[in-house]
């Protein structure tokens, strides 16, 4: 599904990921957590296709393609979703309308016909059920005066309507109450299948209760420094990361 | 006159070239105001870049220029203003046509609409009903103002007339189509009055058109009278070609506990300055003053607008939004002035643009007068791009650049169309605006109206 090598980005010049490999078979999913500024929603950005970070080194390879050559939303028509750690509010712009463009413009893209207004009214209720968000929000306009968790649970929402692939989750977790959580990790389950993946960015190990994870990796400093099975969320919750930074600094000496 | 400039020397030959025509066809009383207004127009002249209203819009562009002043229809355009049928899909409105700015109907020049209310041709209602004329007209457009203004009331005498008597509701709005219309370059000025009396309710849809291809000029006024626990609400959309300028200076005296809203919808046209002057002339008063403009090419849109808060606890609202393409360029200056008895004053003012190309400008200026201590006053303009985080957003869910773009501009601009209370009118106006920045919609596709 999703074939990482030695990824290497820039921000302004400076190196933020410093030779990321990872590899996402379908039906998995993958646990990224690290401190903070370790390069966690970079590399979300890399893959989802924002500029801002310049690809200095690496092949990122998606469903046979190289993921890198695509536009941000010709990554998505393939397949590909990130939920936003910080989603921007749109003024103006109505969920509705938003939704109803995306997911055309996708079935455009694999030679579909448009959705019947009915059609789309009707998958619009089913998935605000799924994932148990409030009707009314949706007739609002794009994330504009919603709360943190509302903001949160949209992205899954949205999620939802687009059925991805490769869903990358940025920290969708924080800022939810305990219910939300609850939603928004059911929303996580009831979509997954054999053959759609998830990487899940997050701090908390609570999370991971919920939507269980194949393999976690910890990202420092650029790098993925320690992948291994989801009992080490559990540990990480236990001792923080000074204890890896150590390991890290350690093996450099060494 | 000395120091007369040669732009100005135009017009006031035009004047006493033309002015006893006028006088015949034109009513006593409006006669009464021509000679000084003529002569304090001789005194302020057309305004130029000197003077801080008019800064960043140069007028001469279209007033230093021949045209065939225009002082009465004939029989072929009475026909032509009469086959021409509007049609907003679902609207259901009373509809006028003034053709370059002259009411054309031979017949019917005021009608009467239920529950008392008459609509017509200015220069008719002033023969007509005289005692209303003699309360209302003048009084309202200030003394103060421009020389523009000066000019039209030494020259115009028709135009709009709408009287809705006290307590009434007219459930259905007037829709005024302001057709220009000529063979050769035309120099137009009329005048609107609007009475809208104590408890009465009314909205008017004005849509601005020209229907040939010759160099326009538009100066027009409206006078607006709102009494006590009125409901007034102006809607004007222009919709002209690149060769045509239009100004619009609007006066709307609010009595005390009146709501109104104006809203200016700029879809096209050469150069555009509305001049819209609200005075909140009683107690708990409130009005809200919109303007949407999207320009391109050369266009250069103006909006000046002018707040008046002359008693306490009065609230007003501003906003102004613009979409800047190509090399065209816009100004917004937006006064607020509140008086030392004007305590409990809500004021607040918005304006902001996005500039698609470098070439394209924007001047914004608050200017912002508060004699009074108990005020909550904010103002904020903003100029700048096409928010990247937005684009990317929509992009990152499978929306193409080109369709993000569009996205974000239309919800940019919708924020001032859904001020527009009428239901039909926002829904066509959305269209318009999408039509517009989908970069759809030419000069004949006109506004509100398809005309033939
Ligand atoms: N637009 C930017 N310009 C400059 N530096 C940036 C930019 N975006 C991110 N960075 C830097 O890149 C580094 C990695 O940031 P990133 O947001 O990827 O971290 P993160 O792992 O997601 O952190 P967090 O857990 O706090 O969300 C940080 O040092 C950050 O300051
Ligand atoms: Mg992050």
């Amino acid at each position: 599904m999703l074939d990482i090598k030695n990824l290497k980005a820039s921000i302004g010049g400076k190196n933020i990921l410093k030779g990321i490999s990872l590899h996402v078979k379908p039906g998995e999913i993958h646990a990224i957590m690290g401190p903070n500024g370790s390069g966690k929603s970079t590399l979300a950005s890399v893959l989802a296709g924002r500029e801002f970070a310049e690809v200095t080194e690496g092949t990122v390879k998606y469903m046979g393609h190289d993921l890198l050559e695509l536009s941000p939303e010709d990554r998505a028509k393939e397949g590909i979703f990130l939920g936003f750690q910080y989603p921007i509010e749109i003024p103006g712009v109505s969920m509705v309308n938003f939704m109803k463009t995306a997911i055309n413009e996708k079935r455009k893209h694999h030679g579909l016909e448009p959705l019947s207004a009915s059609d789309f009214l009707k998958m619009m209720r089913d998935k605000k059920e799924l994932v148990e968000i409030d009707s009314k929000l949706a007739n609002r306009s794009v994330n504009e005066g919603y709360s943190g968790g509302e903001k949160k649970k949209n992205e899954i929402f949205q999620m939802a309507m687009l059925e991805p692939t490769l869903a990358i989750l940025d920290e969708t977790d924080s800022g939810l109450d305990i219910d939300a959580l609850r939603i928004v990790a059911n929303g996580v389950n009831k979509l997954k299948r054999p053959d759609n993946s998830f990487i899940v960015i997050t701090h908390y190990q609570r999370l991971l209760d919920y939507i269980v994870p194949d393999v976690v990796h910890v990202l420092y400093d650029g790098r993925i420094v320690k992948t291994a099975g989801k009992e080490l969320a559990l540990e990480l919750e236990a001792k923080g990361y000074d204890w890896i930074k150590k390991e890290v600094e350690n093996n450099v000496i060494a | 006159m000395n120091g007369v400039s040669e732009v100005t020397g135009r017009y006031l030959k035009l004047y006493r070239d033309n002015i006893d025509k006028i006088s015949s066809i034109s009513s006593p009383y409006l006669n009464s105001f021509r000679s000084a207004a003529f002569d304090r127009f001789g005194e302020l002249g057309i305004p130029t870049r000197k003077s801080e209203a008019y800064k960043y819009t140069n007028l001469n562009l279209f007033f230093d220029h021949d045209y065939t002043g225009y002082f009465l229809p004939v029989d072929s355009d009475f026909k032509k203003a009469e086959d021409f049928r509007c049609d907003v899909a679902d609207l259901d409105a009373h509809g006028l046509v003034l053709l370059n700015g002259f009411y054309p109907t031979l017949s019917d020049k005021l009608r009467q609409l239920p529950s008392g209310v008459w609509v017509g041709s200015l220069n008719e209602a002033a023969l007509r009903f005289p005692e209303l004329i003699m309360k209302h007209y003048g009084k309202y457009a200030h003394s103060d103002a421009d020389g523009l203004v000066h000019l039209n009331t030494a020259m115009a005498f028709d135009g709009v007339f709408v009287y809705v008597p006290e307590g009434v509701r007219l459930n259905k709005p007037v829709q005024v189509v302001d057709l220009v219309q000529s063979e050769e370059d035309t120099f137009n000025q009329h005048r609107n009055l609007i009475i809208v009396e104590k408890g009465a309710e009314f909205s008017i849809i004005v849509c601005d058109h020209t229907l040939a291809p010759k160099k326009f000029l538009t100066n027009a006024v409206t006078e607006v009278y709102v009494g006590e626990n009125a409901h007034f609400d102006l809607i004007r959309v222009q919709n002209e070609h690149n060769a045509a300028c239009k100004v619009t200076h609007t006066f709307i005296h609010q009595e005390r506990n009146s709501v109104t809203s104006s809203i200016n919808m700029t879809l096209h046209g050469g150069l555009i300055r509305n001049s819209t002057y609200h005075y909140l002339g009683g107690e708990g008063a409130e009005t809200s003053s919109c303007g949407l403009y999207l320009t391109d090419k050369w266009q250069h849109v103006d909006n000046f607008v002018n707040v008046d808060h002359a008693f306490p606890n009065c609230t007003s609202n501003q906003l102004f939004k613009g979409v800047l393409d190509d090399m065209s360029t816009g100004t917004f200056n937006g006064r607020i002035l509140v008086r030392p008895d004007a305590q409990k004053t809500l004021a607040y003012q918005k304006n902001n643009n996005i500039l698609l190309t470098d070439d394209a400008k924007m001047d914004t200026k608050p200017q912002l007068e508060i004699y009074a201590d108990d005020v909550k006053c904010s103002h904020g303009a903003t100029v700048g791009q096409l928010d990247e985080n937005a684009m990317f957003y929509l992009q990152s869910r499978g929306i193409d650049k080109r369709e993000a773009r569009f996205m974000l501009m239309f919800g940019f601009a919708h924020e001032v169309i859904q001020n527009i209370r009428i239901e039909p009118l926002r829904e066509r106006m959305d269209n318009l605006v999408m039509q517009r920045l989908r970069g759809e919609l030419s000069r004949c596709a006109s506004c509100v109206v398809k005309c033939g």
